[in-house]
């Protein structure tokens, strides 16, 4: 297989990359002078024919989301980047930003004259110190360059990019509890319908894409739909429903591998592949035990599944969550499946936002008990338990408002029924993985 | 008109009706759990308590189901839906939401004071699982005692359902209470500096479904089932908010709102809340008197009414031009009627008038802004007019017409020698009478007073009638917009005291016992105004009166 030349990350590697001065000289912002001379129609349509899925974690279809808008909208129209990139394990909106933030203004230009949107909130995690000083810099030197604000190109398009940062919460990732938290308010994700299409930020029409997501709009308008489409996987004859995952992906590899890192692919690419020939092999010689494929609230593949293509039907089919951000997160042999999901549910237990009830104490009732089979007073009825507290949360059972809580139950699953054994030999050897001290800890609070 | 199916059983609803699973279900006798859903607050579907199954009736009358649960309070009911709340999956699901609820709860339900009214407690019972499979430490969040002058949070036994926090945001939009903290660990709290103090605070301990929420006032004066609850009305101020009065062995512990979409709608302000205080005063005057220049003569009511009887018609006899009674806006309209027609039964040119009618600043409405500044729409207003019934005093009044005055033309008259008989009714627990006007009133070769607590002119009747508060009286009160509504007699008042109506039955030589029921439709009869008594009775809601007395048809109205 001949190697893919990277797309999204082409510039990344150049010397002042995140410069407007490089940028152009690279051709930039050719891509918003094309979509400028077209109708916005013609370009949602354009996003639309290349079946671009969204890049944040439920892959739904970009352009058939800026169609949910209401026709003929007095506006204001709004669109949030959604840069809050959580997700354990995921790394690759920060390397666009932060590398390339050209690519990604132009993208949200692209995009707001597609969804006659003269405002965009950039919502970005509030850890990203950097890639708000390059994004600062970027939207600044963009202002400057007739490249935002009025009358943009001559076009007479106008777009403002506000950059906000958010105060560091998994929850504003979800798009109801972004546009709650960009409103002023604690982000508690809001029940729907309404959709944000319909009633979004300030109540208004809003679309919320991800970071990846408009980066591969500027190349669609760049290189046209079919372009895009001749990279990545077809949609499943045998599923109808199946629109086919095109276009390249980031796939952030971390964990137990020689060579963590982020790499450019097309969707498709085989767990296997990625961390043998993108990732130098699992470390110190070892085996994979399990991989998260998209981040910890996917769940896991075990070794035996490493062949899964991670496109946006591989890992639904190995019964994981789904594809989410594409975060390969590889656990070698030698580690407790006990202490893996024990570090899962103490993170969506923190994260949780507390306001449905079986999410809100489910999360920390199964990290209690997970602290207590690693303190060495496990049961076996408790892996019963922790199943069936984790089957009774999510929007999938219908119990929650937002996918946080079917993100901190499929790990769980997941894990106990994939990797049982493990659990198992850990209780009924009476292992510990916590000292007395923490043990004190843990008991105390 | 729109068809649903509940349970399996058929449900019509109105046209432009639209309600959720949980108000349909209520319509057909089912009961769907919930916690965070109130019909006055926003939706947020948080708790979970009332997940059903829901389906809708294709065109071909097959039922299409929805795969998963739905929250009821958040689902509209249309034409076809179909709603199951009663499945295995939507019991499983209830299981499990109990579960978690009492997941971190103390169960301290020995020293609740919500223990008896919660619906923490009523659920588990009715679809609970019985027992906790947790084995780990509960979380252990620290009590806060300071959320308002009369406001305690025993925060661990909060299921966040947050109706008390979008109470402070949507109906007194005082703002005060939000959540802190995140996951299992958060909590209720106050803006640092900032506790609920609002006017309306004391309505988010009723809203509080648990015990976390607690009023300081009633914190460990009684165990819930001790009380019994009488339907009445607040008599606080003219928007007449219909409450329950809970008291035990004529001991008043507590008022709460009891919902009335005709008066106040869900809510009550803590002035009427707290207001009732002086029903047990010690103050009250506690005995009846007869007096003969200055001297207790007697203090017993077979001797005072006849006496008072006698001494009435004699002055009425001399001088009936000069013979004058105050009206008291704290009278029922029963008393108004019965002590109005008995005096100008004695003489048409008996003089009527209307006392005192006291009032505070401006309509106070809520919401407010940030700024403290009134928003529309209103959603609740305490009125500054603090009486409860001078509107349906003013009614009867009206229809008695003939010679008419008013208290500081009386006042005059007593100190101009001119005034022979004067006959006062208070009430007021505040006071009501200048020491001007009772300096001239005092004149009167004849004073009889009626009141609850002593007052200037008390101490100088020749016939004090001892008579009841709004708590010990049977009768109705008409409030700002025309709402006639019955208070209960929930307690027997102190000893030597009676209540007016019965004061006035006596007085007025009708036999056997007061009835106040039996005065509204005497009254029906005799007065237009008042045709809508004519059932004796009031209902729950109470009857709107118009300015012909009719009830009006299709009145739904908002305080």
């Amino acid at each position: 297989m001949p190697a893919f030349e990277p797309v999204l990350l082409a510039r990344i590697a150049k010397p002042n990359s995140a410069k407007l001065e490089t940028y152009r000289a690279d051709g930039g912002y050719g891509a918003l002078k094309k979509a400028l001379s077209m109708t916005p129609v013609d370009v949602t349509t354009l996003v639309k024919d290349s079946v671009l899925r969204g890049r944040g974690g439920a892959g739904f279809p970009a352009g058939l989301k800026w169609t949910f808008l209401p026709k003929d909208h007095p506006g204001p129209i709004y669109l949030c980047v959604n840069a809050d990139e959580s997700e354990p394990g995921t790394f690759n909106n920060r390397i666009l930003m932060e590398l390339d933030p050209h690519q990604l203004i132009e993208g949200i230009a692209i995009a707001c004259y597609a969804i006659k949107s003269e405002k965009a909130y950039l919502y970005l995690r509030y850890e990203y110190g950097r890639s708000y000083r390059v994004l600062d810099a970027a939207i600044k030197e963009c202002y400057a360059a007739g490249l935002l604000g009025k009358n943009i190109m001559g076009s007479g398009f106008n777009l403002d990019i506000v950059l906000h940062r958010g105060a560091a919460a998994y929850i504003c990732g979800e798009e109801t509890g972004l546009i709650e938290s960009l409103e002023g308010k604690r982000a508690w994700p809001r029940i729907k319908p309404p959709f944000p299409a319909i009633e979004g930020l300030f109540r208004k029409p809003t679309i919320v894409n991800n970071v990846e997501t408009l980066c591969c709009v500027t190349h669609i308008l760049n290189r046209g739909s079919e372009w895009f489409k001749s990279i990545g996987v077809p949609p499943d004859p045998n599923n109808p429903r199946d629109m086919g995952s095109y276009g390249p992906k980031l796939y952030c590899i971390s964990g137990h591998v020689n060579k963590p890192g982020c790499v450019e692919l097309p969707l498709g690419v085989t767990a296997r592949e990625l961390i043998d020939e993108h990732a130098g092999g699992v470390w110190k010689g070892r085996k994979a035990k399990a991989v998260v494929p998209g981040g910890i609230s996917m769940g896991f593949l075990s070794a035996d599944e490493l062949d899964t293509p991670l496109d946006f039907n591989g890992p639904g089919k190995a019964g994981c969550l789904g594809l989410g951000t594409a975060a390969v997160v590889v656990v070698d042999d030698q580690t407790s499946m006990v202490d893996v999901l024990y570090n899962c549910c103490r993170f969506m237990s923190h994260e949780s936002c507390g306001q449905c009830t079986p999410c809100r104490e489910g999360t920390a009732w199964m990290t209690k008990i997970l602290e207590r089979i690693r303190a060495g007073h496990g049961k076996m009825e408790d892996l019963d338990t922790l199943t069936e507290v984790a089957g009774s949360m999510g929007i999938i059972p219908g119990t929650t408002i937002c996918g946080l809580s079917d993100g901190a139950a499929w790990p769980v699953k997941n894990a106990i029924r994939k990797f049982r054994a493990d659990f198992e030999e850990y209780i009924s050897s009476g292992r510990r993985s916590v000292t007395s001290a923490q043990e004190l800890m843990a008991g105390a609070h | 008109m729109a068809t649903a199916i509940i349970n399996n059983q058929t449900l019509e609803l109105k046209d432009g009706e639209q309600l959720n699973c949980i108000q349909a279900a209520q319509r057909i006798g089912y009961e769907i759990p919930s916690y965070c859903w109130h019909p006055a607050l926003s939706v947020v579907a948080s708790c979970r308590m009332c997940l059903v199954e829901v389906g809708d009736t294709k065109p071909d009358g097959t039922v299409v189901m929805q795969p998963k649960l739905v929250p009821g309070c958040q689902t509209p009911v249309k034409e076809g839906t179909v709603v199951i709340a009663d499945s295995e999956k939507v019991k499983a699901a209830q299981k499990a939401t109990l579960e978690y609820l009492l997941l971190n709860h103390p169960l301290d339900c020995p020293t609740c004071d919500q223990a008896g009214e919660c619906f923490l407690q009523d659920y588990s019972y009715k679809y609970g699982r019985g027992y906790s499979r947790l084995q780990e430490p509960k979380n252990i969040k620290p009590d806060k005692d300071h959320i308002g002058e009369n406001i305690t949070l025993f925060t661990d036994r909060c299921i966040m359902c947050t109706r008390c926090v979008r109470f402070t945001r949507e109906v007194s939009g005082t703002s005060e209470l939000q959540v802190v903290s995140r996951g299992s660990a958060e909590t209720i709290d106050t803006f640092p500096g900032i506790p609920c103090d609002n006017k309306l605070a004391g309505n988010v301990v009723d809203l509080c479904p648990v015990g976390a929420l607690c009023s300081k006032d009633f914190l460990y004066q009684q165990r819930v089932w001790w009380l019994k609850t009488t339907k009445s009305v607040c008599a606080g101020c003219s928007t007449g908010c219909s409450v329950d009065v809970d008291q035990n062995e004529d001991q008043v512990y507590r008022l709460t709102p009891r919902s009335n979409p005709l008066a106040q709608g869900d809510f009550m302000c803590d002035e009427g809340r707290f207001g009732w205080k002086y029903i047990h005063s010690d103050e009250r005057l506690t005995f009846p008197a007869r007096r003969k220049n200055g001297e207790i003569r007697t203090r017993d009511w077979d001797d005072v009414i006849p006496s008072l009887q006698k001494a009435l018609a004699k002055a009425v006899g001399r001088a009936p031009e000069k013979c004058a009674a105050v009206f008291s806006p704290w009278m029922t309209v029963e008393e108004a009627y019965m002590l109005a027609s008995y005096l100008r039964g004695l003489s048409p040119k008996v003089k009527l008038a209307l006392g005192p009618v006291k009032t505070v600043g401006e309509d106070d409405t809520y919401p407010k802004d940030f700024f403290g500044k009134p928003k529309e729409p209103v959603k609740f207003t305490i009125r500054a007019e603090k009486a409860p019934n001078r509107r349906g005093v003013q009614m009867v009044l009206n229809h008695f017409g003939g010679a008419a005055t008013t208290l500081s033309d009386l006042a005059a008259d007593g100190a101009a020698g001119k005034l022979e008989a004067i006959y006062l009714v208070g009430g007021d627990p505040t006071g009501w009478l200048e020491s001007q006007q009772a300096t001239g009133l005092g004149k009167a070769s004849l004073v009889i007073v009626q009141d609850i607590l002593p007052s200037t002119i008390s101490e100088r009747a020749d016939f004090l009638l001892t008579g009841g508060s709004f708590a010990e009286r049977d009768g109705s009160f008409v409030n700002y917009k025309g709402l006639a509504q019955q208070i209960g007699r929930s307690v027997r008042g102190p000893d030597g005291t009676r209540p007016d109506g019965r004061i006035l039955w006596d007085l007025t030589g009708r036999k056997g016992l007061f009835n106040a029921a039996a005065v509204r439709k005497e009254m029906a009869e005799k007065i237009p105004a008042f045709a809508a008594f004519a059932q004796g009775t009031l209902g729950d809601c109470g009857v709107l009166l118009n300015e012909h007395g009719a009830p009006e048809a299709h009145v739904v109205a908002k305080a």
